[in-house]
């Protein structure tokens, strides 16, 4: 096996070649506007130092382009937003609760139609067929070219969705359609937003993609192209470009899969210290326990399938307040090379306050030797405070965790800590998100509400579907472990309603 | 009579999420309904009980339901009214102004919705002063008030009346057996009140107060002082405890959400350990086995430092949390009103014992 990693942050681009399960060698370049020349800068550099060779059996990208277009409100298109739920849902339609400037970048339109089913699987009303041939035919007049489909339960039964979404290809050549059920569960809202999130971004998606192919192409690369998702997983080029959405937080995400790897641990709390923040994340069979909330992107309330991570503005750039021992959250960020005291900068930062402790030996020792040891200690000792309270906040229960510490910022966190039985640092943790992208493989999940089946009957029915979604997704069946079983009784429904969230999964199907 | 503005409504939906005790579901979607109605020149107008002739017929509504389906069913702001119009039709007269059966959580709301729809005003008070699980939890009950009828909504064209039951309890039978029909939600209208019941057994001023408690929450944190402060100044509560999530257990018997949760002390209380129960929102805190505080009381945990209330559903370990008392509403403080909503209500072998007043 002979893979290479690519993680696109939003200042480095991350590349490391993995062979036969080792990491052969990781290389840092910054990443450029284009995203495609930075990747074949990365690229080249990392085969002027390896020899890359033949028989490269995969190339598995991260990037943070898509939530930044979100966040940035860029290159998003218009969206039909169709909602099946009538009678019921008018007084909140679809863009409801929306930032006004995203809204009117990706506001196409909205159509209510009748339909949907019940939390028991009941048919809600029939779907209006007669509506959705009118809706087809206006959005198609329109000349829109992106969809979000959203049916009432639809992650209980996907029908209306998938026979709308029928019409729709049919009635209205080349719409691309996105259908919730794919994208999230249970929450009509959160859902809408986030497939019609998902839908604004299906075109910028398709170009990214294909300049990922061609930087490919121009270094000789034959080998199978794949996004990483936000579950530590990844999906095939060809599919990715269809759910940007799921590789919105892939950067954390890949770092602790890295961290995993790494470090062969599966059970772990993991930070990852850059120069501005650090992300806490539990590590659960060896991914990121997922979020089972609502998660705020772009001013837009989602659920779909993100990482519970908690984010803290603690990074090698952090500034520093020598008065009151504050450290962050604000950072110089990559300018730290130019503004740290080490570097003969006139900014304290976190990095100066290592250098100054014996930590790290980065930059001009000298520079910082007049800063007081007692403030010093106390900087670090609020350091070691900020650490230990997120590692407790990612915790499950209570006990004394293991923590894996990667990252460029990784030499803030001290080797003893309250609540930690042990901190393991690894081998090339400073780009474990690219490592983390290298080792990715493919899933399938289920998150569905059960009613009058036992617990056993329940999880083993969702097992079965989420084999297959696996295997839908390139996965080798006989490779395939369930990674994540969770099932929750429901408040106020009769007949012993639980909700159950199974996820599997399994190595890339070898062609 | 007062105009309640865009900011009362932001206010209210942070306020009634407080006083929902952990549980009544979540203001939010009412509050996007609002907002938006609001946005279309609708207006909401609040009345004292006051204002309320003892003849003059008062609606009480409420969406009864799983918080689950109302996740996908979302709300609406014509079902509610038509829960009361349905009722109109059925008593042959009109009302003149619309009031929440509990102020706890999203039913809250559900009068706001209901007036925006009829232009009738809604009357500053409930029958909980917070939310509770059942409908002979109210001071309506407690006062030993008719229970029925009720109109029951489902949006499909399906409309109930249970026109007479001869108790509380045969109400809250009968009623959920038709919202579990209707998708396990139902828009409800309860049995009407005349003025005269609203202002002896009605708790007044709760919209008030809710709005006032959210205000404190939003004005703290916009100057970001302690909003826990914030509110306990507003509501004259006391700060019980502070500390981290260290257990949750949960489980789901007969249709109700059961549970406790365990929190290790931090700061001052550091070193101490108290345990929370819950049956849909909090009943009864414990430390050392003996219990500090329990229902009527309002038992409210809020995240430390944002100050917003957390609910037993989404609570979950390694939360900061602060847990404060408010003051019962004095209906449930009688005798007859513990029989209702004290500790024995919901199967606690406890008297209870007041943090407030004695």
């Amino acid at each position: 096996m002979k893979r290479i990693g690519i993680d696109v942050g939003g200042t480095n681009t991350d590349v490391v070649l993995v062979a036969d399960g080792k990491v052969v060698h990781g290389v840092k370049a910054p990443t450029t506007a284009d995203v495609t020349s930075g990747i074949v800068a990365a690229i080249d550099a990392l085969a002027a130092a390896v020899d890359i060779g033949q028989g490269v059996d995969a190339v598995m990208v991260g990037t943070t382009h898509f939530v930044n277009a979100v966040v940035q409100r860029r290159r998003l298109n218009p969206v039909a937003a169709i909602r099946i739920a009538l009678p019921a849902t008018s007084d909140l339609p679809p863009f409801t609760g929306w930032p006004a400037d995203l809204a009117g970048q990706t506001q196409g339109g909205a159509w209510l139609i009748e339909g949907g089913h019940d939390y028991d699987g009941r048919r809600f009303m029939p779907l209006d067929l007669a509506a959705a041939r009118r809706a087809a035919h206006e959005i198609r007049e329109r000349g829109l070219r992106c969809a979000a489909v959203t049916a009432m339960f639809s992650p209980l039964d996907a029908s209306d969705e998938e026979a709308l979404a029928q019409l729709l290809r049919e009635e209205c050549p080349g719409l691309a359609v996105t259908c919730s059920h794919r994208i999230g569960g249970i929450g009509l809202l959160e859902r809408e937003n986030a497939a019609i999130l998902n839908a604004s971004l299906i075109e910028l998606a398709g170009e990214t993609v294909r300049a990922f192919e061609q930087a490919k192409a121009r270094l000789g690369i034959t080998a199978p192209l794949f996004v990483t998702q936000n579950d530590g997983t990844v999906a095939e080029a060809a599919r990715a470009v269809a759910y940007p959405i799921f590789s919105f937080a892939s950067g954390p995400t890949n770092s602790m899969r890295g961290a995993a790897y790494l470090s062969g641990l599966k059970e772990a709390i993991v930070v990852d210290v850059g120069g501005t923040t650090s992300d806490f994340g539990h590590l659960r069979q060896g991914f990121p326990r997922e979020a089972n909330a609502a998660v705020h992107v772009g001013g837009v309330r989602t659920l779909f399938r993100m990482p519970d991570l908690i984010s803290i503005g603690l990074g090698g750039g952090s500034l520093v307040d020598a008065a009151t021992h504050r450290v962050g959250p604000l950072s110089v960020g990559y300018r730290l090379t130019e503004e740290a005291l080490v570097f003969g900068g006139k900014t304290l930062t976190a990095t100066d306050i290592a250098v100054a402790a014996g930590l790290l030996d980065l930059g001009e020792r000298s520079r910082v030797a007049q800063l007081p040891a007692a403030m010093v200690r106390a900087v670090l000792a609020r350091t070691t405070e900020m650490v230990e309270e997120q590692v407790d906040r990612v915790k499950v229960d209570a006990g004394d965790v293991t923590l894996i510490a990667v990252g460029g910022g990784a030499f803030l966190v001290p080797d003893a800590l309250q609540g930690v039985a042990r901190v393991v640092r690894v081998e090339h943790g400073g780009c474990a998100n690219a490592v983390g992208a290298a080792i990715a493989q493919v899933s399938g999940e289920v998150d569905q509400v059960f009613q009058g089946k036992t617990r056993a009957e329940a999880i083993a029915l969702s097992r079965e579907l989420a084999d297959a979604r696996a295997i839908e997704a390139g996965a080798d069946p006989r490779s395939l472990a369930l990674v994540e079983a969770e099932d929750t009784p429901i408040a106020y429904l009769p007949g012993n309603a639980m909700r159950v969230r199974v996820k599997v999964v399994g190595d890339i199907q070898a062609r | 009579m007062r105009a309640l503005t865009a900011d009362d409504i932001e206010a209210l939906a942070v306020g009634a999420w407080i006083l929902g005790t952990g549980g009544g579901g979540s203001p939010y979607h009412a509050l996007l309904a609002l907002r938006r109605l609001y946005a279309q020149g609708r207006h909401v107008d609040l009345i004292g009980v006051d204002e309320v002739a003892d003849d003059d017929a008062v609606a009480v509504v409420s969406v009864m339901g799983a918080p689950l389906v109302i996740l996908e069913r979302l709300v609406d702001s014509r079902q509610i009214a038509r829960a009361v119009s349905a009722m109109e039709e059925h008593l042959g007269r009109k009302f003149k102004a619309v009031m929440a059966i509990e102020i706890g959580g999203g039913n809250g709301m559900q009068p706001l919705l209901a007036a925006s729809q009829l232009g009738i005003p809604v009357v500053d008070a409930d029958a909980m002063g917070r939310a509770y699980p059942e409908a002979q939890m109210t001071s309506f009950a407690v006062g030993n008030l008719a229970p029925s009828p009720l109109t029951s909504i489902d949006p499909r064209g399906s409309e109930v009346i249970v026109s007479k039951t001869p108790t509380w309890k045969w109400m809250e039978r009968t009623s959920r057996k038709v919202c579990t029909e209707f998708g396990s939600i139902a828009a409800t209208c309860k049995a009407p009140r005349s003025g005269a019941e609203v202002r002896r057994w009605g708790i007044a001023g709760t919209t008030t107060k809710a709005i006032q408690l959210g205000r404190a929450v939003r004005e703290a944190q916009r100057r970001h002082d302690d909003p826990i402060e914030a509110i306990l100044q507003t509501e004259s509560g006391r700060r019980l405890f502070s500390g981290k999530v260290i257990e949750v257990e949960r489980r789901t018997t007969e249709g109700f959400l059961r549970g406790r949760t365990v929190f290790d002390g931090l700061g001052v209380d550091r070193g101490a350990k108290v345990e929370l129960n819950f049956q849909n929102e909090w009943t009864v805190l414990w430390r050392d086995g003996r219990p500090v505080v329990s229902t009527p009381e309002l038992i409210c945990v809020l995240d430390s430092e944002s100050g917003e209330a957390i609910g037993t559903e989404t609570i979950r370990y390694g939360q900061r949390v602060t847990v404060i008392v408010l003051p019962a509403a004095a209906v449930f403080l009688t005798p007859r009103g513990l029989e209702h909503v004290g500790p024995r209500a919901f199967g606690y072998d406890i008297d209870f014992q007041p943090v407030f007043g004695s």
